[in-house]
């Protein structure tokens, strides 16, 4: 019997995005933006658009694939898949799943992607329009919890009292993501750099610890990577990227109604973390580089303990912004501005930049970046997480 | 008068009546939980079945409506229009340690600036939000008297 494992078994053939916008600033539908990324990622691949046959994305994605395949004029769509739930925590877990399809033959050249106008579909009015409700929010939504940040700051508020961590950890996340924004041109914050004061100077959104930097903002966009066999990569236009690790899902009771978690200051990842790094074969030490999904600023600081690149005692010292900037950082974080000032794409952005940075094509390159580890969620359940790594860590 | 502002939507007991024990509970001023009548183990939010036991026997017990503080925020933008006009306000995540430790959201009444710690004792109170149809009480938390 073969290793039941995707370590090296798939590639990323090709990466594409549309233009990047401020919230309600595309003028153009979010369906014809999907479109876009797709067709960008095909020609960035030098595949023909019409071998794509599958479709992989995440939680409140509207870009239907079966629209997708009779627009683009699909041969046969072979795979349709949606991960579940828990809103930008799916977004590796849709690559996983893109990968494992490709892996166990079901399809050979699957698209992974993100489709948002969040002006348009009037994204986090949540349910302002509502007389009544129930489920298990109506032990939150009642008491004036109600959007992400103000569901997430009660975790990291635990955490960082747990540990004593103090809010210029927070700051320097925030700042590496707008310092490397000013490299991207693609970037919706390039050009409006982030200095100290000014996120001092932001107002509060959820006290204690998050202000309005640290927290991602709204936009339209698109985003979509291609991922093929191993074998197709001798045939492709770039240099290939493969898949080492994927996993996704929860520890025990992760999703416990209305806050029960057992394990509540988390980020989600430590039951899935270990079991990455053993499937890739690698350590925290080997990493390049980390595209983690920035909600919010106190989930990445959480994630990166969880993914045990330094430990909780020692936040404090590691989280600084010469630490987490590229080329020279000790671990080089979101270096594309990612969903703080790239574009909040819900992770996709950051999956494509993990595969620039292999390819050797990021605007704040790592030298000689080899291994990427990309982190969907954190805070949300379920969470996902990714290892890509150039031909020679195979 | 109520801690939030009016017009945030009603809460309703689930159509399948999961947790209906509870809001009829607050109603009447008592603070009820899941237990599993065969292996004890308290639950919150309700499920039908016990996680520990994975028995469908499951009681709604009276617990003393005391605990302590187990996290906190102070939210300083409110998203729903209900709460434009609200100025700060506090949530409290608290722990029922006569219940098992399971934990609640409530807010924390009284002033929304005062300092707030991590293990302070707190105390329900039961807050009426009187209506012509739907009337519901919250269970909200103050610090209790030392």
């Amino acid at each position: 019997m073969t290793e039941r494992t995707l370590r090296g078994k798939v590639a990323i053939a090709g990466i594409g995005e549309s233009l990047y916008y401020k919230r309600g600033k595309s003028p153009t539908p979010e369906f014809k933006l999907a479109v876009q990324a797709i067709l960008a990622a095909a020609e960035d691949a030098g595949i023909d658009v019409r071998q794509i046959d599958g479709f992989a994305s995440f939680a409140d994605e509207r870009s239907m694939p079966v629209r997708l395949a009779a627009a683009l004029g699909l041969t046969e769509l072979r795979f349709c898949n949606l991960a579940w739930d828990g809103g930008g925590g799916g977004g590796a877990a849709a690559l996983g799943n893109a990968a494992a399809a490709v892996a166990a033959g079901i399809a050979d050249c699957v698209v992974v992607y993100r489709s948002i106008t969040s002006g348009a579909f009037r994204r986090g009015a949540g349910l302002a329009g509502n007389p009544t409700i129930s489920g298990d929010r109506v032990t939150w939504y009642p008491h004036g919890m109600i959007s992400p940040a103000q569901m997430f700051a009660m975790k990291v508020n635990r955490f960082m009292r747990d540990h004593g961590i103090g809010s210029a950890a927070l700051r320097a996340i925030a700042m590496a993501s707008y310092h490397h924004a000013q490299m991207n041109p693609r970037a919706v914050m390039y050009g409006k750099p982030l200095t100290e004061e000014a996120y001092e100077a932001s107002r509060l959104i959820v006290e204690p610890f998050h202000r309005l930097f640290d927290c991602c903002m709204e936009n339209d966009g698109a985003s979509a990577l291609i991922v093929v066999p191993a074998e197709w990569v001798k045939n492709l236009r770039q240099k290939p990227v493969y898949v080492l690790a994927a996993a996704q899902g929860t520890g025990y009771r992760e999703a416990a109604r209305s806050h029960n978690a057992p394990l509540y200051a988390s980020a989600g990842f430590t039951s899935l973390a270990p079991r990455l790094y053993e499937t890739a074969g690698v350590k925290p030490t080997d990493i390049d580089t980390v595209q983690i999904y920035e909600n919010f600023t106190g989930g990445v600081l959480m994630a990166l303990v969880e993914h045990g690149f330094f430990k909780a005692e020692d936040a404090n010292e590691f989280l600084t912004l010469e630490n987490l900037v590229a080329p020279g950082g000790k671990l080089p974080f979101n270096t594309s501005g990612g969903n703080l000032a790239e574009c909040y794409m819900h992770g996709v952005g950051l999956q494509i930049e993990a595969v620039r940075q292999l390819r050797g094509h990021s605007t704040a390159q790592v030298p000689n970046a080899k291994l990427a580890l990309m982190a969907s969620g954190p805070m949300v359940a379920p969470t996902s997480d990714l290892i890509v790594g150039t031909a020679e860590t195979l | 008068m109520t801690y939030l502002a009016e017009g945030l939507p009603v809460p309703v007991a689930e159509d399948d009546g999961l947790d209906a024990p509870y809001w009829d509970g607050a109603r009447q001023r008592r603070l009820m939980i899941q237990r599993c009548s065969k292996c004890g183990t308290f639950q919150w939010g309700p499920e039908w079945l016990c996680h520990s036991c994975l028995s469908f026997e499951i009681d709604w017990v009276e617990i003393e409506p005391t605990g302590r503080i187990y996290s906190w925020e102070r939210v300083w933008h409110p998203t729903h229009p209900a709460l434009k006009e609200q100025g700060p306000y506090l949530v409290i995540l608290v722990e029922l340690p006569h219940a098992g430790n399971v934990r609640m959201i409530g807010n924390l009444l009284g002033d929304p600036l005062q300092a707030v710690q991590i293990g302070s004792a707190v105390t329900a109170d039961f807050e009426d939000h009187k209506r012509e149809d739907r009337a519901y009480t919250l269970v909200q938390w103050r610090l209790a008297k030392s």
